[in-house]
């Protein structure tokens, strides 16, 4: 999960773009990549919830943050240390954070 | 009986946990199976005796109820877990080579994942301690003057972090190693360290966490031999060699200037120096390696005026360098002080 404030952006949008693709193409490459996508900006986010019985609609994000989730990767690692290695190329690294987290499996 | 039991569990409990981790990729389960394996012995030792190599023993009976355990998963991950163990096992009475067992790159592996960065630092040492030196929760918590709750807590969170978040069981890869060795010598020092300010009187004794740490640098500079390893090997002996002049009964702490130096542990000193000469033989600046080289100097000086304080004042102008520091910018000066120079070690401070 890639979290950066959304001016925070070391060069411009097309040089970022670029240097994403160089990612998607190695990791692709490598074969781990599975899915990701970039989110639109948290201007454009909508929360909804129920409270008390009723369905609240609320706009703007969760949680006011400095940095935000701008976009995610769904990465097909063997360890830990090889997700880290993975996500320390992700471009947004050099001014955000990268958040590895492991996805849930549920065992019947 | 029970002495016996328990100095084997505490001398092996670090290499069977490291084996039985790697199979099992668990180490709660892992340390459950050992558990297991250690009341059994608890039980049949006192009536049928020891048995003849009782690590062996503890080895194998640990092993058979990871099987057990596993065999009640019923997962596709467990199945394939059981048949690499169970062919271990078959391999192990096949080639008579139960008592064969040193493996040291199992613990290797586990010190890495214990000292994962991924885990916090308080989680790191615990975890270590509790797993390669074998401790107990009780004796963990008395070392850190805290609850047995609160470390038993700590245990069991940093295993589901190891678990969950995908922690490997393997030594760290060539690239990786320049970033994950210092923080498995970090705790290896920190457990060092923790025995000066270990109260007297407990169960786990300063000497105790001290014995560790050397135990587990050791075991380091066996598997690892590089730069830094030998570096902290060497620093924590240097240290270790002076304890029983550190303090006397009347006197809680000596500082090295009125240290007895006859007192010093020659033998430790002598094994200090052959490490930092291995380290020496390597270019790269260390702060282990640095901070055992001036050890060296004080521990080979026949008095406090007879020490070579240019040199050292060197290689604590080196350490800043590398670790700028007040602690170390204080001894830089003092160093230059006791070398003669007075000026300006007052203007530094």
């Amino acid at each position: 999960m890639i979290y950066a404030g959304e001016d925070q952006d070391d060069v411009d949008m097309q040089t970022l773009m670029a240097q994403y693709q160089v990612f998607d193409d190695q990791a692709g490459e490598a074969g781990v990549l599975i899915g990701g996508n970039a989110l639109e900006a948290v201007s454009t986010a909508t929360s909804v919830r129920l409270r008390g019985g009723q369905s609240e609609l609320i706009d703007g994000p969760f949680a006011e943050t400095k940095e935000q989730l701008g976009g995610y990767y769904l990465l097909e690692c063997k360890d830990l240390d090889e997700a880290l290695g993975w996500a320390a190329k992700i471009p947004s690294e050099r001014y955000g954070t990268i958040e590895v987290r492991p996805v849930m499996v549920f065992e019947d | 009986m029970k002495d016996c039991l328990a100095r084997i569990f505490r001398a092996e409990s670090g290499q069977v946990l490291a084996s039985l981790a790697c199979f099992s990729r668990d180490l709660q389960l892992a340390e459950d199976a050992l558990q297991d394996a250690s009341e059994q012995g608890s039980k049949k030792w006192p009536e049928h005796g020891v048995p003849e190599n009782p690590s062996a023993w503890l080895h194998l009976e640990a092993k058979r109820k990871l099987i057990d355990k596993l065999r009640q998963q019923h997962t596709q991950q467990s199945q394939q877990k059981l048949q690499l163990i169970e062919q271990s096992l078959y391999m192990q009475s096949d080639s008579t080579a139960e008592t064969d067992y040193e493996v040291p790159d199992e613990r290797l592996r586990l010190i890495f994942t214990c000292c994962h960065p991924a885990l916090n630092e308080v989680a790191q040492v615990v975890l270590t301690l509790r797993t390669l030196c074998g401790l107990d929760v009780r004796e963990i918590a008395r070392a850190y003057l805290t609850s047995e709750t609160t470390i038993g807590q700590r245990i069991t969170r940093a295993k589901k972090k190891i678990r969950d978040a995908g922690i490997s069981y393997e030594v760290a890869k060539a690239e990786q190693l320049r970033f994950r060795l210092p923080s498995v010598l970090k705790v290896i020092y920190l457990i060092y360290n923790e025995s000066y300010s270990a109260f007297e009187g407990q169960t786990l004794t300063r000497q105790d966490l001290a014995n560790e740490a050397i135990r587990l640098s050791l075991l380091m500079v066996k598997l690892i031999p590089t730069s830094e390893v030998f570096g902290l090997a060497a620093l924590m002996l240097f240290h270790d060699a002076r304890r029983s002049s550190r303090s006397s009964l009347t006197d809680p702490y000596i500082p090295l200037e009125q240290q007895n130096r006859n007192l010093w542990d020659q033998a430790k000193i002598e094994q200090a120096n052959a490490f930092i000469h291995q380290a020496l033989k390597y270019q790269e600046r260390g702060s282990y390696k640095i901070q055992a080289a001036i050890s060296a100097l004080h521990s080979g000086a026949k008095s406090w005026c007879a020490t070579d304080w240019p040199q050292i004042q060197l290689l604590y102008m080196s350490l800043l360098q590398l670790h700028p520091s007040p602690v170390v910018a204080l001894n830089l000066a003092i160093a230059m002080a006791n070398g003669g120079q007075l000026s300006k070690p007052m203007k530094m401070l």
